[in-house]
């Protein structure tokens, strides 16, 4: 019989393994990383020493949790890491491990392949020293570094306050943080919040512990560029008084997350416009059912809600699987989860409003700034092809190569769809949808290929 | 000069690699980012201006940290462990 | 109602080339395009612009084409990335050299200069084909270009010279009145012309039907990948004798290759496929070693129209006066596609074109039954 598969071995795929392993189902976890966990819960290498409080701080509970229950899963899970689900057809996903290609034909599959940094470009990013937020959390908490010696934080998310307190907490030399958000907008957005209390007040403690460890916190903040030659130097912001510089050599900035969506649209899920994460999201029900029978959505992957709406979703999910597979499954677990969903995407829009999406960015984009930094294409390229008549994004990326890289936009897709909707005076909700294409990360030539 | 600064768990067995043929040295548990970038400034040039690189997401999104191996495979470096007797070459890229 | 000269239904390369010279030539046409100008198989095929291997019956216009490409940036205002880096057809076995080695014969007089290379002087003017090729034949002009660049830039330079260009513009109706055709699109539109050209690739089966002469055309999904890009090596376009791979390198350094069939995801849109893909890759690092370790980085397939004979229908309907059809172009209508566009021209504006198009009359399929 094909198995269950689940994609990704973070929050919501190793509780969904969990939920189905219960019921006595074996399913296969695939996740490309070589270790479980996802990003946030990321595990360092196995010959670190670090403990849980250290890496995790106040979520070492849930990390540890969470990692306990792959341990103990592994021998009735068919756990499969370092492997890459590169492309997916109607009924079965194509793999890569180690060089080698195989395919797994699956009866349901669970799609929880979480997030990445949301970017918007400024002059400079690309020089080295300059990294996502979150891949400044991973230097330190995969691999005991800070990103340079003097760290600039930058942006707007969670993320923002959280990283540049664990850097500072680790004796890194924090300089500055800026966030892009205006005080004002952090106040209207307390309602929204005051739903997770405790996830709050963690907030409000990291800024408030930075503050009162000296270091400089300034709202309304927007990061202007990033100067160096063969690595960052100094950069420039601004806010209400003016323009700054400070010194630094090294920038970590984010605008929150964006989810990776790209297996889900290779699945044939159907998308649709979501507002409060401005982006297309695979549509799912409250149990995380796609618009396709046999796939379903899970964590960060379908819309970005945190690590413990991940946990529930991909139980949640799991239970949708076991149901619609006929086991009986109690209902007021599934009410329960629901109901805690709902709550967390109740606070998660009192973020969307304290961390508000910075709306002037495309319009303040100079035309030299680099959009897509694989293919190396600015803002004006891709403003020229908007001028020539062209407006649906993967029209524009055809003309102009923004998004056509190795990382398939990724890291450029949002602000290219910033700056093609600013330049055409449409909804950014109004240029289409990038389309994925596989291999979804690339693919070696002389693979060998299991029969 | 270095990139990334050492903040914790210093005390790991060294591993010993060479990096555009020259000797160098890192320590285990080290991905082969971080061995490249605790020693120098850069992990690749750009494709269309050569323009130094040091990867940019840590978590094989960004796909801008691929380095080529002895043995002739090309790897993310934020995903790949360094091993002993690794030759790391970085590739320069091409300006148009 | 809008009243032109020219209806053409399809924004591909054909219909577009059609709408860009009937406007040079003053005439009023209408083009309508369902989707985008350039966005099914003209704009993502392979990018090749060759002359060489073509049947013998096409190379008179894939000739006259060949004119028209050397004058692409006059045209349509852009180089479209085109480059007459030479075509080399590779040949795996001796029986496949033979084979070359008839169609240079065969096709002297055409004006393709092909040049056969046995197995040494293939090595030492192309060094980076695999030990799998024991030679070739060249043809030095043929070359590749950007389809995505090319094919909508054909419907600019006509929107520049006065045509009506309508995309996301669907047809929904089309008939003829006994003086001229009425087409009405989706999106409200209403056009009268004495002539309608059936320009819409792997969907022009169904206004032929409409007019009573149905052809057996299937719709094919061609396999295609890119490369990250490489250092240069490859300075000739290639393909292999009997089928199989074939595959360029564009200035950025990319490679682009194809061979093989994707699936249909559904009537307009195509997935290259896993299988495909992996032959592809496998077939790559034989024939071009050089793309051993490389990546691929993105693939991609279109929705191509075949017909049994993988020859096109071009020229007259033969049921109804007015209707012009070009379809059918099988994989091979880049390159050739502005000659037919030409041609069409010239027989709305001199009654006839200058060059024979008898070879791809619709009436070779009136005795076929269609499946």
């Amino acid at each position: 019989m094909k198995p269950v598969v689940i994609i990704g071995a973070g929050p919501a795929g190793i509780r969904a393994a969990q939920t189905l392993v219960a019921q006595g189902v074996r399913p296969v976890l695939l996740d490309e990383a070589a270790r479980g966990g996802g990003q946030i819960y990321r595990r360092q290498p196995a010959n670190f020493k670090r403990s849980a409080v250290k890496l995790y701080g106040f979520e070492a509970r849930k990390a540890k949790a969470l990692h306990q229950t792959l341990d103990t899963l592994r021998e009735q899970l068919d756990y499969r890491p370092d492997t890459l689900v590169w492309n997916a057809e109607a009924d079965a996903l194509d793999t890569l491990h180690e060089g080698r290609a195989a395919r797994i034909e699956f009866s349901r599959v669970i799609v929880a392949t979480g997030a990445t940094d949301r970017i918007l470009p400024v002059q400079g990013w690309t020089l080295p020293g300059v990294y996502s937020l979150g891949a400044a959390q991973i230097a330190l908490k995969f691999q005991g570094c800070a990103i340079g010696e003097r760290v600039v934080f930058a942006g707007s998310g969670p993320l923002l306050y959280l990283v540049a307190y664990q850097y500072a907490k680790a004796g890194a030399k924090v300089v500055a943080v800026l966030d892009s958000s205006p005080f004002s907008a952090q106040v209207r957005a307390l309602p929204g919040l005051l739903s997770q209390p405790a996830t709050l007040a963690k907030g409000i403690y990291y800024r408030s512990w930075l503050s009162a460890h000296g270091i400089p916190v300034h709202q309304g903040a927007t990061l202007q560029r990033i100067d160096g030659e063969q690595r960052v130097r100094s950069l420039n912001w601004s806010d209400a008084k003016g323009e700054h510089q400070l010194a630094c050599d090294a920038v970590a900035f984010a605008h929150g997350l964006r989810s990776e969506t790209q297996l889900a649209d290779l699945l044939g899920c159907e998308f649709a416009w979501n507002p409060l994460n401005r982006a297309w999201l695979p549509q799912r029900d409250r149990a995380g059912r796609s618009s396709v029978a046999e796939v379903y959505l899970a964590g960060d992957g379908a819309g970005i809600m945190g690590a413990d709406a991940a946990e529930m979703a991909g139980e949640r999910a799991a239970l949708a699987v076991l149901e619609d597979n006929g086991h009986p499954i109690a209902p007021q677990r599934c009410v329960q989860l629901e109901q805690s969903l709902t709550r967390i995407n109740t606070f998660r829009k009192g973020l969307e409003q304290a961390f508000i999406f910075p709306e002037h960015w495309a319009a303040n984009t100079a035309d030299e700034v680099m959009i897509c930094r694989c293919e190396e294409v600015r803002a004006g390229d891709i403003r020229q092809v908007v001028r020539e008549g062209h407006w649906e994004i993967n029209r524009v990326k055809a003309h102009c190569r923004a998004g056509m890289g190795r990382c398939q936009g990724r890291m450029c897709g949002a602000a290219t769809a910033e700056i093609i909707a600013g330049e055409s005076q449409r909804a950014v909700s109004q240029i289409g949808r990038l389309r994925a294409q596989a291999p979804v990360k690339p693919l070696p030539f002389g693979l060998e290929v299991e029969s | 000069m270095a990139l990334l600064k050492r903040l914790a768990e210093g005390d790991r067995p060294a591993v010993n690699f060479t990096l555009d043929g020259q000797p160098a040295s890192a320590l285990l548990g080290d991905t082969v980012l971080t061995a490249v970038l605790t020693c120098s400034e850069h992990l690749r040039g750009s494709d269309f201006s050569a323009e130094p690189r040091a990867g940019f997401c840590l978590m094989g999104a960004c796909q801008d940290c691929w380095v080529r191996l002895g043995d002739g495979r090309r790897v993310r470096a934020c995903s790949t462990l360094l091993e002993t007797d690794h030759h790391i070459t970085r590739e320069p890229g091409r300006s148009l | 109602m809008i009243e032109v000269d020219a209806i053409i239904i399809g924004g591909g390369i054909v219909g577009a080339s059609a709408a860009l010279f009937l406007s040079k030539a003053g005439r009023r046409v209408a083009l309508l395009e369902r989707d985008f100008c350039g966005s099914h198989s003209s704009g993502v095929n392979y990018g090749g612009v060759r002359r060489q291997g073509r049947p013998l019956s096409q190379l008179p216009l894939s000739q006259r084409a060949h004119e028209i490409w050397g004058q692409l940036p006059q045209l349509i205002g852009i180089d479209g990335e085109y480059q007459r880096s030479g075509h080399l057809k590779l040949a795996r076995s001796l029986d496949d050299l033979r084979a070359l080695q008839d169609y240079a014969a065969s096709s002297q007089g055409f004006g393709l200069d092909l040049q056969l290379l046995d197995r040494t002087e293939l090595r030492a003017r192309f060094p980076w084909v695999g030990d799998v090729a024991v030679g070739a034949s060249y043809c030095p002009d043929d070359g590749h270009a950007n389809p995505r660049l090319v094919s909508p830039a054909f419907a600019q330079a006509a929107r520049r010279h006065g045509a009506q260009v309508h995309e996301q513009c669907a047809v929904s109706a089309v008939e003829h009145d006994g003086q001229r055709f009425r087409v009405s699109s989706q999106s409200g539109l209403e056009l009268h012309a004495p002539w309608l050209l059936n320009c819409a690739g792997a969907w022009a089966g169904r206004l032929a039907e409409q007019f009573g002469e149905a052809v057996p055309m299937h719709a094919g999904h061609p396999a295609m990948l890119v490369t990250e890009p490489l250092p240069l090596v490859m300075n000739a376009s290639t393909g292999v004798e009997g089928g199989g791979i074939y595959a360029r390198q564009v200035a950025r350094g990319n490679c682009v290759l194809g061979g093989g069939q994707g699936f249909a995801l559904d009537a307009a849109r195509a997935r290259p496929g896993q299988q495909a893909v992996i032959e592809i890759l496998r077939q790559a690092v034989e024939l071009y070693p050089f793309l051993e370790g490389a990546q691929a980085i993105r693939t991609w397939s279109g929705t191509e129209g075949y017909l049994p004979d993988r020859q096109p229908v071009i020229g007259h309907s033969s049921t109804q006066p007015g209707l012009l059809h070009a379809f059918g172009f099988a994989g091979a209508g880049f390159q050739i596609g502005p000659a037919v566009g030409q041609a069409l021209t010239e027989i709305i504006c001199n009654g006839a074109p200058s060059t024979s198009l008898d070879a791809f009359s619709i009436t070779r399929f009136h005795s076929i039954s269609v499946a």
